[in-house]
């Protein structure tokens, strides 16, 4: 019946209805569930106009190519976020765009740039965002990512409502000339800003499936004196803006080397600086808070390599510290008016 | 046994980062990297075994010389040993020309060049980014950036030269196994302008910033992929419609593969771009599919039908067993068809879809190791040949990948090396040792064999020989460089190094990279060279009376059921 050696109707039409099965089960349906049976997070934001503007010159960008967008459920990812991804953080960004280019493929396959499933959570401020696209190099001196001159504009003079981004003028070729966002870069910005995972009810995360060889992690926990390598987290959490040195970006952020309020012998001002946040300085761009992202050991940790490094010199401070000026900070999550 | 059970569950439950050398995906990609270096050896040894007879031979017949001077002046040279290279390198050229009417032959050698041109171009662009990495600020053109950039350097190897090549030397197959002629050389050209039109018009639009959401393989916007599908369907009427023409009872095997890869690519085309099931990570879904299966079903399945006919024409032999390719012909379309999801191994997606892309991952050895043992099997007793030409070598080298690279893949799938390479380097290093290892090096194979045969025109060895290790040396130095900075990236995420020194700590084997993909561009510019003196009219053609000869090697090409 099945002639397929010398009957070719049979032989491409068997292979077509099976492919054509196959694929409906493997593919389609599973597809289509998931596109039509989400909805969005309760505590998960709409999108401003602003927002998908930005959307769409990410992808317009192809960031993807580069930068992920999700955090898996093993705890290697946990770098990326408080919780592995679900369906239902995509429910507003994964919409088809219109009639010519369908859902945007944010999940990425390459992590040559961070994941920035939380890239707003990581570093909410609007500044550092513009001047690391207009020079990735400005802010992250290792980094490889292109520079987005295009969506930047030089004038010598901006008009009142412009948003001037502070290059170092040696940075320019022309130093007369301001550097000026376009509506692109700002809408860019205010998507970048955006990402953040929406919390869950308490109790309903997905936990992490624990990641091969963290065995020193869990030494190290068992020691409960024993603060984390605060060099690194240093890199982590604060290089980006302060510099891996701690020389800062002159008119954008302030160095820490030298700093009066690193080297002062009384911690209270910098622990609570980390856990509350700073826009005290019109000249400098405003530092997030940090007390929802960092532990009390974790911010010891920073502050003690932050007061031996950099040929700052300070004593030392400890955790209890750190949890006893927590109770008194209050979360300044909105620095802004 | 009993006694190694407990440790072996004990190692794949808590594997480690510090003895991550043993687990059992690392260990199967070492393997399978020793045996590219063993063809590698292997090939050389030939080669030089070959010349160092050459020079004996040469040596002999210098000492031999004086005694064979002959005074009368009757003979000038002579020698004891009339054996090859003389009448070896001469009996290719011009005697075995095959009689392939003027217009199929003229179509075929568009499709090809065409193919050529998108090398060079997509190649170029990809070696453009790949100094990306270590050069970032080497333009501040919005049209030249990296995101940009990256799928005009993918689609381009894709859809042009890989797509245009496969069916341009699918032309010759179908028409030859089936002893008929094309239904319509007319819409073979349409769809080859419909195809080029859309590689055009697409990387113009991603340059442009205007892209289908950054999804790999359908960055196109459906507007400039419809002509591309379109071409498909034209292309495949042709095939089919001479498939049924055929003079022969028995479809040959190779035509299986080509009719099924065209079909099932327009079934792929279809579903990866209709709008109802692709929002939110329906889209997702949707890719990992479509991405898996647009080198699955089209370029391995359209290649290894190209194989089934020129590697056995090639060595002058039968293929092994016919029931070997028909059985990797079924299981490639179960296994392949199943396993798109284990590009997101870890994400979002439902488990079970998880679980099935693994455990068909797994059975991708099936079809794998079938065709590999046909096409080894086939080339057996024929070694020798491969000291005498680079056709052999570029087979060879397909192959081993074929088995390499596949098998590679699917231990990637395994839970710990997922762990360690995902996101990393590593993808890209395994998708070059696939799309150029086994596609490219296989589609070079055909070329170099088939091209001389129509045109009547050989290239320089020594050129294509030049091409064959630069292109390997290059892919050799491209695939290390990137899977051992792959791997040293992933051991750090999963120690929690800060993430801007692993990319620091990246630079060298981006160096590297760029160094390895410097030569295989290189090698496609001497590729192309060939390419033109191989296609260049020839007297032949304007003198059909002298194709009387038997069209010996091709025809011959084997039918056992």
């Amino acid at each position: 019946m099945f002639n397929f050696h010398k009957d070719h109707s049979n032989l491409v039409n068997v292979s077509l209805v099976v492919f054509v099965g196959l694929s409906v089960f493997v593919a389609v349906m599973p597809a289509n569930d998931l596109a039509t049976n989400n909805a969005p997070l309760p505590s998960m934001p709409r999108m401003t106009e602003s927002e998908r503007r930005g959307l769409a010159v990410y992808v317009s960008e192809n960031c993807a190519a580069c930068h992920t967008q999700q955090v898996r459920n093993i705890e290697m990812d946990k770098t990326w976020g408080d919780r592995p991804s679900l369906p239902s953080d995509y429910h507003y960004s994964k919409e088809r765009q219109d009639v010519w280019r369908q859902s945007p493929s944010l999940l990425g396959s390459e992590r040559t740039g961070p994941d920035l499933t939380n890239a707003g959570q990581r570093q909410p401020g609007e500044l550092w965002h513009l001047l690391h696209l207009y020079d990735p190099r400005l802010v992250v001196k290792g980094s490889i990512m292109p520079r987005y001159g295009w969506l930047f504009e030089e004038t010598t003079e901006p008009t009142p409502d412009a948003v001037v981004v502070p290059v170092p003028a040696e940075r320019l070729r022309d130093s007369a000339h301001k550097v000026v966002a376009t509506q692109r870069a700002i809408d860019l910005v205010a998507y970048l800003v955006s990402l953040k995972q929406a919390p869950l009810p308490d109790g309903t995360a997905p936990g992490f499936l624990p990641s091969p060889g963290r065995k020193e992690s869990t030494a190290s926990m068992t020691r409960p004196d024993a603060l984390p390598d605060g060099g690194s987290l240093f890199v982590q959490t604060c290089s980006a803006c302060h510099g891996a040195e701690g020389m800062g970006l002159p008119g954008a952020f302030p160095p820490l080397a030298g700093s009066a309020i690193v080297n002062d012998a009384d911690p209270t001002l910098m622990i609570s600086i980390i856990l509350g946040g700073y826009d005290a300085r019109a000249e400098y761009g405003v530092m997030p808070a940090q007390a929802e992202q960092l532990s009390d050991a974790e911010i010891a940790a920073i502050a003690n390599y932050l007061r031996s490094s950099f040929s700052n010199d300070a004593p030392p401070t400890t955790t209890e510290a750190v949890k006893t000026l927590r109770s008194t900070v209050a979360p300044q999550t909105a620095i802004l008016p | 046994m009993a006694f190694f059970l407990p440790g072996v569950s004990h190692a794949q439950a808590t594997p480690t980062t510090a003895n991550w050398i043993s687990s059992p995906g690392v260990i199967g990609t070492l393997v399978l990297i020793g045996i590219v270096l063993l063809v590698a050896a292997l090939v050389v040894g030939a080669r030089v075994d070959r010349m160092l007879k050459d020079l004996r031979r040469a040596n002999d017949a210098q000492k031999q010389k004086p005694t064979l001077i002959d005074h009368r002046g009757l003979v000038s040279d002579a020698t004891s040993d009339p054996d090859i290279p003389l009448v070896d390198e001469k009996k290719t050229v011009g005697s075995l020309a095959m009689d392939v009417p003027e217009g199929l032959r003229r179509m075929i050698l568009w499709y090809l060049g065409s193919a050529v041109i998108w090398l060079v171009f997509g190649t170029l662009v990809g070696q453009y980014v790949g100094m990306k990495f270590v050069w970032p600020d080497m333009d501040q053109i919005s049209w030249l950036s990296f995101g940009r950039l990256r799928p005009v350097h993918t689609n381009t190897v894709f859809w042009g030269w890989a797509s245009l090549a496969m069916i341009g030397l699918g032309y010759f197959v179908v028409t030859r196994t089936s002893g008929a002629s094309v239904p319509s050389l007319r819409n073979g050209w349409r769809a080859l302008w419909l195809m080029n039109g859309s590689i055009v018009l697409g990387n113009v639009l991603l340059m442009a910033g205007i892209n289908n959401g950054g999804g790999e393989y359908r960055e196109y916007i459906w507007p400039a992929m419809l002509p591309f599908a379109l071409g498909l369907f034209l292309t495949f009427r042709n095939f089919y419609g001479t498939v049924k023409r055929r003079t022969i009872g028995e479809i040959y095997i190779s035509n299986w593969y080509i009719l099924a890869a065209l079909t099932w690519t327009l079934v792929l085309v279809t579903i990866g771009y209709l709008p109802w099931y692709q929002n939110g990570l329906g889209e997702t879904v949707i890719q990992g599919y479509y991405m898996h299966q647009g080198v699955g079903m089209w370029f391995m399945t359209f290649t290894l039908g190209l194989l089934y006919y020129y590697l056995p024409s090639a060595f002058n032999r039968p293929i092994y067993s016919y029931s070997l390719g028909v059985l990797a012909f079924w299981t490639q379309m179960l296994f392949y068809t199943m396993i798109g999801t284990h590009h997101f191994v870890f994400a979002p997606l439902p488990w079970w879809l998880q679980t099935v892309a693994i455990v068909f991952s797994v059975g991708m050895f099936i079809p794998v190791i079938a065709g590999t043992t046909n096409f080894l099997m086939t080339m057996r007793g024929s070694w020798s040949a491969i000291g005498k030409s680079y056709v052999l070598p570029f087979f060879l080298v397909a192959v081993v990948f074929y088995f390499v690279g596949s098998t590679q893949g699917s231990l990637q799938a395994f839970r710990f090396t997922n762990h360690m390479w995902h996101f990393t380097d590593f993808n890209v290093a395994h998708s070059h040792m696939t799309m150029y290892g086994i596609i490219t090096f296989a589609l070079w194979a055909c070329m170099y064999a088939i091209v001389p045969r129509i045109t009547g025109r050989e290239p320089s060895q020594l050129l294509v020989g030049a091409h064959f290790w630069m292109a390997f040396i290059g892919l050799f130095a491209y695939m290390i460089s990137l899977m051992a900075g792959g791997s040293i990236k992933g051991l750090q995420w999963i120690d929690g190094k800060p993430f801007i020194d692993t990319v620091i700590g990246s630079r060298p084997y981006w160096i590297w990279r760029a160094i390895g993909g410097s030569l295989m561009f290189l090698s496609h510019l001497l590729f192309a060279w060939n390419f033109i003196v191989m296609a260049r009219r020839d007297r032949h053609a304007e003198h059909p009376e002298q194709l009387t000869t038997e069209p010996a090697v091709l025809e011959r090409s084997p039918v056992t059921a």
